[in-house]
């Protein structure tokens, strides 16, 4: 396999792709990486092949990132959501590229399932600060008590990309996680995860805040074990599980009562809007009493 | 000086109507189970209360095909507005019978015949009541305008509270159109077969509701049955990481309430009197048996001996003994295995160097009691601050910053409950926003309503009950 030989007599700048962790782009701690190709079987690159241990950094990382991101005003993380979609449509020829690339099909197709994700970028900005007035309630208990609830971000997400649709299905699974106010690791579709490196600099250039999203690739079915028992992850998607690991996962899980999104039989239609099934996946309803009286 | 003693004022044990013997409800009607029979006690006296046949493997097969066949062909199909009625019936007759549940909770549990009376059982009413009201108005609960019911519910309840448990369980199962097969716990299962006494009484359906009595081999039968659509478990963190795992990969839906470890944050500004009462109400309402029991006091430094002098004056006050007893505070333990936790957990704190304050209040000379007691000194590693005690054991803490109470109160698995006492509004809504908790009191504790949904973050489980919110586990979108 080689990379793409030169065109006009010029030889293309290959780009070398990394992980995104903690806001920066480092190559995995193993060394390692791994050879993606494209539909056609022809050499793309070498992606970084993450370890257990670049999994741990990236928890470390999205913990840290918790406290500011759940804590900024949902105004705030609506604008900065917005943002994404802004950047990424800036780029958008060039995710045209790598989704085609990645997953075939035609040039048309390609550009919309760009578009899509930039329209669902839009659309989880929007949810920031509606999820509350949707989800939430006021209760009228009975005692002199002021008594409310509202949804609350659960904490660290780990999210298994969908192994299919490498951009609009990665972006279906990671804004909703950021709209509900958590932060995410996430393993990228392992075939297909070169738009995933891209999405990861657009977000590092749209004011996300470094560690609120980070970005692994590699073998899925190496580091999901590792995400599924992690101490510091709160909730789970396990959406682009590996069949043969998602129990697997799911049982890991229970060691710290993980919240956890099963493997559905097939990928979901990432082409479908969503419902708001992933925001109150990633929520916590939190009731609060007060006494009433003078 | 005279001392004004209480003269006794005890509830008449012969309102509980209570049986020398009870079995399963399975399809309708009380039926011999397959499994070995067990006693029932009345901890207060350790006295066998009665006979409580169990169920064998064979019996969950038949009650969760009862529960199937219902789903399928009465409940399932029957519009909302009728349901609500018979929900409504049970409400009801559970008012109406209100005394004599109050005294069979009671025996059976060992809980003074005050909470039974006044918490345990008009809230399992008003459970029933409101979630009958849902029954024909689910399209309005956020979940889209046509929600289904997910099919056969399996439950296993607690013996902290096993009335309202149960009702807990069946009241949003039932509304939202499922059927159920509820397992009470070993040591308490008599209100929760009087409970479906009453839904016979009321009419509801054949195979609707069945309860099935037994140990932790009929809940693990239950929850790993593979005719279940959904789970809904009330106990243990340990036993729901089980559970969570049996059903990794079944698909089957599941919701878990779990243990605590609730701080109770006390502000050197707050209502020191008022504050008292609700730190005592935190820890030692049922005993301390309440998974969101205030366990750990969390007392801002400079108000730390003040507030200690009047906390341990006012437990000295309150009256350990005969459960039926109206004037009894503080009731029997629930069992032998449940008091020797209690007392190993104690001789941890002793062992790790905390200091031990003991009630001098006088105990019973039989029956199975514990004492009120405080431990302060206690460092966040000690097993006292961060293990489940389930008894009345309170252990103080203390803090200088609120950056300092939020970050003791939040260092803990759990996240079931938490309680702030100060009279500053801001200051109260500044923690209330950074507690890990699902529910928080400010300045009060211990509140429990229907439309309120309760439960908790991390390792207290997931899911709510109660409210709009806890629909959700009893609908598919």
């Amino acid at each position: 396999m080689t990379l793409s030989p030169p065109t006009d007599g010029r030889l293309p700048v290959a780009k070398t792709f990394k992980l995104y962790l903690g806001g920066a782009f480092p190559r995995s701690e193993s060394g390692r990486v791994y050879p993606v190709s494209d539909t056609k079987g022809r050499l793309l690159a070498h992606a970084a092949q993450a370890s257990r241990k670049d999994v741990r950094d990236a928890v470390g990382a999205a913990r840290g990132a918790f406290g500011g991101w759940s804590g900024a005003t949902a105004y705030n993380r609506g604008q900065v959501l917005y943002r994404v979609a802004e950047m990424l449509q800036a780029r958008h020829d060039q995710f045209v590229d790598d989704v085609l690339a990645a997953e075939g099909g035609t040039r048309r197709k390609a550009s919309g399932l760009v578009d899509a994700a930039i329209d669902r970028w839009v659309w989880y900005a929007g949810w920031t600060d509606k999820i509350a007035a949707v989800l939430g309630s006021v209760n009228p208990v009975a005692g002199p008590m002021v008594n409310w609830s509202a949804p609350e971000p659960t904490g660290v997400v780990g999210v298994l990309a969908p192994q299919a649709s490498s951009l609009l299905g990665l972006v279906d699974v990671v804004a909703p996680v950021l709209a509900a106010g958590c932060t995410a690791v996430v393993v990228a579709s392992q075939e297909r995860p070169l738009p995933a490196v891209g999405l990861g600099e657009v977000l590092a250039t749209s004011d996300v805040p470094g560690g609120v999203v980070n970005i692994l690739t590699g073998s899925t079915a190496e580091l999901a074990p590792w995400l599924a028992a992690h101490g510091d992850v709160h909730a789970l998607d396990l959406v682009g599980a590996p069949e043969g690991i998602a129990v697997e996962c799911e049982r890991a899980a229970a060691g710290t009562v993980k919240r956890v999104l099963p493997r559905p039989a097939t990928e979901p239609d990432p082409v479908r809007v969503p419902g708001i099934s992933r925001l109150r996946a990633f929520t916590e309803i939190k009731t609060v009493w007060h006494p009433v009286g003078r | 000086m005279t001392t004004w003693d209480y003269a006794p004022a005890p509830e008449s044990a012969a309102l509980a109507n209570l049986q020398p013997s009870y079995r399963p409800f399975v399809d309708g009607a009380f039926v011999d189970g397959g499994g070995q029979a067990l006693t029932t006690v009345n901890p207060a006296t350790e006295e066998v209360l009665a006979e409580v046949g169990t169920a064998s493997a064979q019996d969950v097969d038949r009650a969760v095909a009862a529960a199937r066949r219902a789903f399928e062909k009465t409940w399932g199909p029957m519009p909302g507005a009728e349901r609500a009625k018979y929900l409504y019936r049970i409400a009801r007759i559970v008012a109406e019978r209100s005394r004599e549940l109050a005294v069979l909770e009671t025996l059976d549990n060992g809980k003074p015949i005050r909470e039974s009376r006044d918490v345990d059982v008009p809230t399992a009413s008003a459970h029933l009541f409101h979630h009958a009201g849902w029954a024909d108005k689910l399209g309005y609960a956020g979940l889209g305008p046509d929600p289904k019911p997910v099919g056969v519910v399996g439950a296993v309840i607690p013996w902290n509270f096993p009335l309202l448990m149960a009702a807990w369980k069946i009241a949003p199962a039932l509304a939202c159109g499922n059927t159920i097969v509820l397992k009470p716990a070993e040591t308490t299962p008599l209100t929760a077969l009087v409970l479906a006494e009453i839904a016979a009484e009321a009419g509801l359906p054949a195979g609707v509701l069945n309860v099935l009595p037994g140990a932790g081999d009929v809940g693990a039968a239950l929850v790993g049955h593979a005719g279940l659509d959904k789970v809904a478990f009330t106990g243990s963190t340990d036993v729901g990481k089980e559970i969570q795992r049996t059903l990794a990969g079944t698909g089957r839906r599941l919701t878990l309430e779990l243990g605590g470890k609730a701080a109770n944050i006390v502000y050197d500004d707050a209502a020191i009197d008022q504050a008292v009462e609700g730190v005592v109400d935190g820890i030692f309402f049922n005993q301390g048996h309440v998974c969101c029991a205030g366990s750990r006091l969390l007392v801002q430094e400079s108000i730390a001996e003040e507030f200690s002098e009047l906390l341990l004056r006012r437990i000295e006050t309150l009256r350990v003994g005969d459960p039926l007893d109206k004037n009894t505070d503080v009731g029997a333990i629930n069992s032998r295995a449940q008091l020797e936790r209690i007392v190993d957990l104690a001789a941890a704190g002793d062992a790790e160097g905390a200091v031990r304050w003991t009630s001098a209040c006088p105990l019973p000379e039989r029956g199975l009691y514990f004492p009120p007691t405080v431990f302060s000194g206690v460092e966040q590693t000690m097993r006292v601050a961060r293990e489940e005690i389930f008894g009345p054991v309170l252990s103080v803490l203390t803090f200088r910053t609120p950056e300092e109470a939020v970050a003791k109160a939040n260092n803990t698995p759990y996240g079931l409950s938490a309680g702030i006492w100060t009279e500053k509004g801001a200051k109260a809504m500044w923690t209330a926003q950074r507690l890990r908790a699902g529910v928080v009191w400010t300045n009060t504790f211990n509140r429990f309503d229907p439309a309120s949904p309760f439960g908790g973050y991390r390792e207290s489980g997931f899911g709510r009950e109660g409210g709009r919110a806890g629909l959700e586990a009893y609908l598919s979108a």
